[in-house]
């Protein structure tokens, strides 16, 4: 499904070179041991901006919840309304949460807390790879 | 001057600040080109009404507060030349949108020369609710000893939201991880909605007493949308089974944007006494947001997107901080006018709050007993958002309103004694509890 093309600024960089290279990394504080995402410039809960790793993750998680879209401002994803939205809550990144349109699953037939497993779609705008999941089968 | 933190105690100025005076523009679908009828024009018009309401002359306002954002969600269209008549018609200041697009002190002064004796003024951030709290928490602190409250809203012609940002191909900013890939404004809560459902065990459909009365309510509110241009009763056949915008929130869980302005008094509850409605007693204003308080910023989700959880943790130490400062507990609350545009999360304040002794996953089974104001467990007197269109101030004027007795067909029966009212998300809000006695 198309969507925006996101844009990488200095901070968010390695997260999106890393999407390009099929590898999902998520900021991780070794100062207080958490993970935080969106990026950040300083840790969320210590403050610390040293301690700020990229660390990488499975991306493999379950879903959280979701709402069914049929009404977007979004331009680039108006054509395929109405679109599944789900939250993904990722395993090994306590805390950590991420969007998805759920590839392969009906429209409004999306199971709350099954699990699911990463992929990576190319966007249209840029190129830019992003990270998106499918129901595990 | 915001109340966020919990633990503070009783609220320092707990009765000694009330409202004496409401004052509303007409309302409009959207605003109609003329001078008159501009954002600017009607806030100008709401403030002379509160002044009167109240018995006030304009030399013994000493305060303003607003909030200068005004729009509902649609903006200016770029290149397009403010109208002459209107810059003929208002003094302007350094942005020729002021008054049209948006509303500063310094337009509302230069315009209202009759407010002379203005000495604070200040900006609030976005919402009403964080003006009324922004004045109430000055006027006890002497900052202002008469203070104004005002809230414009404009909106103007075509679909909201659409083009700008959201019509390209790329996507830059924070809305790269959330917004771009969702796009109506209330998916989050419609998603926060579905969890609640799968939770508890409940289902959209339940929402429907909520909706009939809150459209109910609106209709008996002379000043809002519903009543003046759409007197349409809502059934629940037409709620369950309108279009959906963000599942499970459909066309009427979205508040309609409307165009409008209102203004309120805040004085001391010493000079209220001579003034010529009867004070409605402030016990405590507090809410979710900033944890320093100086400014009342939403608090961060820990991630892309705010879960239930964070949610219901946020909403329920709203109702903790509103309570414990104002040395109440909820059963004391007579009627609430927590905020409803989306309809959703009404369920989640009120849960906070604990209204009439629900808790957490009990709000929709609360909706389908009495709430109507007839009953024992008024929700909503107000009817909000989705009652009367996007403001976030109905829900003030109602409870002030209803404490002094002159809500008109909408008096809830019980004794008004104490009520509630403010909004807007339950991660970012302020609340205020509202008093017939001041202690």
């Amino acid at each position: 499904m198309p969507k925006q093309s996101p844009v990488a600024d200095d901070l968010d960089r390695p997260f999106w070179d890393a999407c390009n290279a099929e590898r999902l990394v998520i900021q991780h504080c070794n100062a207080c041991g958490r993970f935080q995402h969106p990026p950040q410039p300083v840790c969320d809960s210590c403050g610390s901006a040293a301690q700020l790793v990229w660390r990488e993750v499975s991306g493999r998680g379950t879903i959280y919840s979701y709402g069914v879209v049929y009404d977007t401002p979004i331009s680039a994803l108006q054509g395929d309304q109405p679109y599944n939205v789900a939250v993904i809550e990722l395993a090994d990144a306590p805390g950590i949460n991420m969007m998805s349109h759920l590839p392969g699953t009906p429209v409004d037939e999306v199971p709350i807390g099954a699990p699911v497993t990463l992929i990576f779609e190319v966007t249209p705008g840029n190129g830019q790879k992003v990270p998106e999941w499918r129901v595990a089968r | 001057m915001y109340r966020t933190q919990e633990g503070m105690g009783i609220w320092e100025h707990r009765g000694k600040v009330a409202a004496v005076g409401i004052g509303h523009a007409p309302t409009a679908r959207r605003w109609d080109d003329r001078p008159e009828t501009s954002v600017g024009a009607w806030a100008i018009l709401a403030i002379r009404k509160a002044m009167e309401d109240a018995g006030v002359t304009p030399d013994q306002v000493d305060g303003l507060v607003l909030p200068p954002d005004t729009t509902t969600g649609s903006y200016w269209p770029e290149g397009r030349q403010v109208p002459a008549d209107f810059r003929n018609a208002f003094k302007q200041t350094g942005d020729p949108l002021d008054g049209i697009a948006k509303l500063s002190a310094d337009w509302i002064l230069a315009n209202m020369p009759e407010l002379k004796n203005v000495k604070w003024a200040r900006h609030a951030t976005t919402c009403t609710s964080m003006a009324m709290a922004g004045a109430i928490q000055a006027v006890g602190d002497g900052l202002t000893h008469t203070c104004l409250v005002v809230k414009g809203w404009h909106n103007f012609s075509g679909r909201y939201y659409q083009g700008g940002a959201n019509a390209l191909p790329t996507v830059a900013g924070p809305g790269k991880y959330g917004s771009s890939l969702a796009g109506p404004a209330s998916y989050a809560t419609a998603m926060q909605f579905q969890r609640y459902c799968h939770k508890y065990g409940k289902n959209h459909d339940m929402m429907a007493p909520f909706m009939v009365n809150s459209r109910r309510n609106g209709l008996l509110f002379p000043e809002g949308y519903w009543a003046q241009h759409r007197p349409e009763a809502l059934t629940v056949a037409d709620y369950i089974n309108a279009r959906w915008v963000a599942k499970p929130a459909n066309l009427f869980d979205n508040d309609i944007p409307i165009h409008t302005a209102a203004a309120y008094v805040i004085t001391t509850a010493e000079r209220a006494k001579d003034m010529r409605q009867k004070p409605v007693y402030v016990l405590n204003h507090a809410g979710a947001g900033t944890p320093g308080g100086a400014t009342s910023a939403g608090v961060r989700a820990r991630s892309v997107i705010a879960n239930l959880e964070e949610v219901e943790a946020c909403a329920a130490a709203t109702g903790r901080k509103l309570l414990d400062g104002a040395g109440i507990t909820s059963g004391d609350v007579a009627f609430e006018n927590m905020y409803d545009g989306f309809s959703l999360f009404h369920v989640f304040h009120i849960e906070g709050l604990g209204f009439a002794g629900i808790k957490r996953g009990e709000a929709l089974d609360l909706f389908q007993t009495d709430i109507s104001i007839e009953g024992p467990n008024p929700v909503s007197p107000s009817g909000g958002n989705i009652g009367g269109g996007r403001t976030r101030f109905w829900n003030h004027t109602d409870s002030i309103q209803q404490i002094q007795g002159r809500a008109g067909a909408r008096q809830i029966r019980i004794p008004a004694e104490i009520g509630i009212s403010g909004g807007f998300f339950p991660m970012w809000s302020n609340f205020v509890i509202w008093s017939a006695t001041p202690d």
